[in-house]
């Protein structure tokens, strides 16, 4: 069902305030404006509070809007019936799920409700629980449970695929094979609208990375190039009687060349690094906190410590 | 893993066929043969979840058991010089608890811890119509309250030589009490479900009430024993009306004379139980949440 509409998520002005008049409200989505196209892969990045989850959530049509134009393969989430349900598949956080049935049943019954699922089992050997099968939800970890959901978030061969976080609590081995997973659904043709903390998971899925914060979107570009070219300036670092400087430069050999000879005799410069800031460094940025990396920066204690 | 992971999406990828993706081509599925689906997965939960089973669905049973067993072969209960066994009188207090306990207090607890686990968030966001679901949970209903009724009226005959009615009436009476009951029951539980502000204190808020209600209903001893404003308030709720519905099946009619009222008042059993339905219907309809009081 490709329609016409090339955006399979088309979202202008998108307002939500929570609150009451006593209590004083509050602009969880203060005008967002938001375009996913078919076949595309787009990561939410923000930080807890900047509206990633409401968004998401009205975009779902789980909670009503205030104000704003939405439309969800070409649809208003707010009036949308079962038909529409059947083209979306949800993976949502937050999964407490202590069900005494199996992983296979949970799949099967969850399969019931659509008009063309996909096989069940296959569903489920494709997140990797092929062993669990047979086992209780109740007995599963945190990870096998995300699984589990992305798998009934799958099972009903959705258009389009909001996954919330999807890789909270998976070991690395884990998430690297979750996201092959999403490639996988990709090349099969799904659009997938994922919000998530980590910048890599970003990085390594995303077409497109968006960035929210307090409610609208601050930047948005590939992976690549979020920021612009002027945000991955490089930055000379180096220890000058005990305080760290930073400068940002186009040319840091030429930076690094000046120091060396406006060094002592030995030309040893204390504490010379040359950095390319990183997503998460842009990232940081944009939202407001202190990169390590910024051209003030004093400390960088922490950087060598990730 | 990711081998298998890989011809696993091969797999899929083959089944969307020749024309990739088939979406839209099949229609959904009907809401009846989802409610059948559902009144399955309910069904197989219950049964796997061991505590449920037991103090729910065998505590009347267990309950008739151990008081026929104290108390039965003590004096008779008589009334108008009629006499019954204890167990007999026991009978149809039994009876209306487990109606309750399997209509309202199953479903009141398991729809309250299924909003505060997010299970009925992400049933939501699926194709399921909220009446399959709904139509799962009636359909557990009537078979828990179904078996247990049958066990119940099993054990009192076989084992405590409780005789049954013998004659089209008593039962034509039954049935209509018996599904009155459990339709009233059913409804309540959805509405209450609302109640409890978590999955942790919904046992409690949800238990208390019919445990409160069987001591003055009836079901252990006779209402005409209770302060008069506490009857009054009893009668307010179902369990009461349901008891004395059942009373008036097992019990000689002689016995209606040991009642409140000295009748077995059919039609006011019928119209608080209709009332009941009712009214539970459209609160439950107009304050029924997807989502936990703390999820927006």
């Amino acid at each position: 069902m490709q329609t016409s509409d090339p955006l399979a998520v088309r979202v202008r002005g998108l307002r939500k305030r929570y609150g009451s008049t006593r209590a004083g409200f509050k602009n969880a989505v203060a005008g967002l404006d938001l375009d996913v196209a078919h076949g595309e892969i787009v990561a939410v990045l923000g930080p807890n509070g900047a509206g990633k989850t409401t968004t998401v959530e009205i975009l779902e049509g789980f909670r009503d809007r205030d104000d704003g134009e939405v439309a969800v393969l070409g649809e208003d989430p707010r009036h949308a019936g079962r038909d529409w349900r059947a083209r979306i598949g949800v993976v949502m956080q937050d999964s407490r799920d202590m069900s005494e049935l199996t992983v296979l049943e949970k799949v099967r019954a969850a399969a019931a409700s659509y008009p063309d699922a996909r096989d069940p089992a296959e569903v489920i050997a494709a997140v990797g629980l092929a062993e669990k099968a047979k086992a209780r939800t109740r007995g599963l970890s945190g990870g096998q449970r995300r699984r589990l959901d992305v798998a009934l978030g799958i099972v009903g061969r959705p258009e389009l695929l909001f996954l919330d976080e999807p890789t909270t609590g998976f070991d690395p081995q884990a998430r690297r094979s979750f996201w092959d997973l999403v490639t996988a659904l990709r090349d099969d043709g799904t659009t997938i609208l994922l919000t998530t903390h980590y910048l890599d998971e970003a990085a390594q899925l995303a077409d497109r990375v968006v960035v929210v914060r307090d409610g609208v979107v601050v930047a948005s570009s590939t992976p690549e190039t979020l920021g612009g070219r002027e945000a991955r300036t490089p930055v000379v670092g180096w220890d000058d009687g005990g305080v760290r400087r930073t400068e940002r430069t186009d040319r840091p050999t030429a930076a690094v060349a000046r120091l060396i000879a406006s060094a002592g005799p030995d030309g040893e410069v204390p504490g010379l690094s040359v950095t390319r800031p990183t997503l998460e460094d842009v990232y940081l940025s944009l939202i407001g906190e202190t990169s390590t990396t910024d051209v003030d920066g004093v400390d960088d204690s922490t950087r060598k410590a990730a | 893993m990711s081998t298998t992971k890989e011809t696993a999406l091969d797999k899929l990828d083959r089944r969307a066929g020749l024309d990739g993706r088939s979406t839209g081509a099949q229609r959904l599925p009907g809401t009846l043969r989802l409610g059948l689906v559902r009144g399955g997965v309910e069904l197989l939960q219950f049964v796997r979840e061991r505590d449920s089973v037991v103090f729910g669905f065998a505590y009347p049973i267990l309950m008739l058991a151990i008081f026929s067993s104290v108390f039965g072969d003590d004096d008779p209960i008589v009334a108008n010089g009629v006499p019954v066994s204890f167990a007999q009188y026991f009978l149809p207090g039994m009876v209306a608890t487990g109606i309750m306990l399997s209509t309202y207090q199953t479903l009141a607890l398991s729809i309250a811890v299924e909003r505060d686990d997010g299970t009925l968030k992400r049933l939501r966001a699926t194709p399921l119509p909220a009446t399959s679901y709904f139509l799962g949970k009636v359909f557990l209903s009537l078979v828990t309250v179904l078996a247990q009724t049958a066990l119940l009226l099993a054990v009192a005959a076989l084992v405590f030589d409780v005789p049954l009615p013998d004659d089209v009436g008593h039962w034509v009476t039954f049935a209509w009490v018996f599904v009155l009951g459990t339709a009233a029951g059913a409804v309540c539980g959805v509405a209450y479900s609302s109640v409890p502000r978590s999955g942790r204190s919904a046992s409690a808020v949800v238990v208390t009430p019919v445990l409160v209600l069987q001591f003055t209903s009836g079901v252990f001893f006779p209402v005409t024993e209770l302060p008069g404003w506490m009857l009054d308030l009893s009668s307010l709720f179902p369990l009461k009306w349901i008891a004395q519905g059942m009373r008036s099946v097992f019990l000689p009619d002689a016995f209606a004379a040991a009642e409140p009222a000295g009748s077995w008042q059919h039609g006011a059993t019928a119209a608080v139980l209709a009332a009941w339905l009712v009214v539970a219907l459209v609160v439950g309809a107009r304050t029924f949440r997807w989502r936990r009081h703390d999820d927006g």
